[in-house]
């Protein structure tokens, strides 16, 4: 393609081509302390849908090794965001290596916290206040659960922050552009801290399973084996595509993990309880 | 005509996890995950050493459960049969 650049993030490693300069710009300032891929394990393309769309009203078919057909193409002003979004479609589809959960995950030392909640639900800006209290951010968006050792691969993304949750952004931060009025409102990215980017090659133990909800009464419940056990596989987006290896990760996953369920008002709220129950372990 | 035996699929086809009142059940030639509640884990169990037809297996099953009325167990065994034999964890022999 035209413009291309290629990053890597945990063990993976992308390639971005764009009909237009704008995205790729945008995408290399966001990523600028990670390192470039050696290889891709995943291309993401950013293409016109005609040739005159590249001047003519620009907007960006959002291709790549798996593309989602129905996928709304958008405004070239969201550049960024259409690369955030290919490269999460390429994971979700595409990605075999590890079970890939829909989870958040922070660390101290060399274990780790899994934050599993639907969109909504604050893992990502959990994730990012326990970061600025120094827990050592792994990733908001999938947690990469390795078959053959169990252990959480770190996959420290940029995160992104929509709406009411933009004011939590901490200072000092790589920020991508503040987008308006994309299909989930403004959103702005915040690439992790240095540190955090530093450590993306260092795994850490799953020592804690949470299911967080945000905007409820504080409450504590420890998950059945088999809620957690189905809760795991709903929020995995390759489990059934795993197959045996899915199976057997995510059954050790349940068995060595305590799993708690935690409702919180707010950040301050949900720091506590999950500082009271990493105390507790 | 006899009536049909059945048996659990083989050891090697399944990956059996208990976990509470469940027990999760990965069938390996379908790729596909089961959640088992009472008596189904019990009846892969009890039809995993050799084939049963339905009446010893009843006899077999009521040695540890409560099934209830004679009747209403009977009918009970043969729906939870079909739906393991739909899924492929038991078949007839």
């Amino acid at each position: 393609m035209r413009y291309r650049t290629t990053l890597r993030v945990g063990p993976v490693g992308f390639r971005i081509g764009s009909d237009w300069r704008g995205p790729i710009a945008a995408v290399e300032a966001l990523y600028r302390d990670y390192p470039r891929a050696e290889f891709a394990d995943f291309s993401v393309r950013l293409e016109a849908g005609q040739p005159w769309r590249r001047w003519l009203r620009p907007s960006i078919h959002i291709g790549g090794d798996y593309r989602l057909p129905e996928a709304a193409p958008l405004p070239l002003a969201q550049g960024l965001l259409a690369a955030e979004l290919g490269m999460n479609l390429q994971m979700a589809l595409g990605h075999r290596r590890h079970v890939l959960l829909h989870a958040s995950v922070v660390a101290r030392g060399d274990r780790a916290i899994v934050m599993s909640g639907i969109s909504g639900a604050g893992k990502s800006t959990l994730a990012l206040l326990l970061a600025e209290r120094g827990w050592r951010f792994m990733g908001d968006e999938f947690a990469l659960i390795d078959p053959a050792s169990g252990l959480a691969f770190p996959f420290p993304r940029p995160v992104s922050l929509k709406n009411e949750s933009l004011a939590a952004i901490p200072a000092g931060r790589v920020t991508g552009p503040l987008l308006s009025g994309t299909p989930k409102g403004d959103i702005r990215h915040v690439a992790p801290d240095r540190a955090a980017i530093a450590a993306m090659d260092e795994p850490a133990r799953p020592a804690l399973l949470l299911f967080p909800r945000f905007g409820f009464p504080s409450a504590i419940r420890p998950l059945p084996p088999a809620e957690c056990f189905v809760r795991l596989t709903q929020a995995s987006t390759n489990y059934v595509a795993m197959g045996e290896p899915g199976f057997r990760a995510l059954t050790r996953l349940r068995a060595e993990v305590p799993a708690v369920a935690v409702d919180y008002p707010d950040g301050e709220a949900g720091i506590a309880a999950v500082e009271a129950l990493w105390a507790a372990l | 005509m006899a009536a049909p035996r059945y048996r659990a699929a083989g050891a090697e086809l399944l990956l059996v996890e208990p976990l509470d009142m469940f027990t999760a059940v990965f069938h390996r030639p379908s790729g596909i995950t089961h959640l088992l509640t009472e008596p189904a884990p019990q009846i892969l169990r009890a039809l995993a050493d050799a084939p049963l037809d339905a009446g010893a297996l009843l006899a077999r099953l009521s040695r540890e459960f409560d099934l209830g009325e004679p009747g209403d167990a009977e009918a009970m065994l043969l729906a939870r049969l079909a739906e393991l034999e739909a899924a492929g964890l038991v078949e007839r022999v």
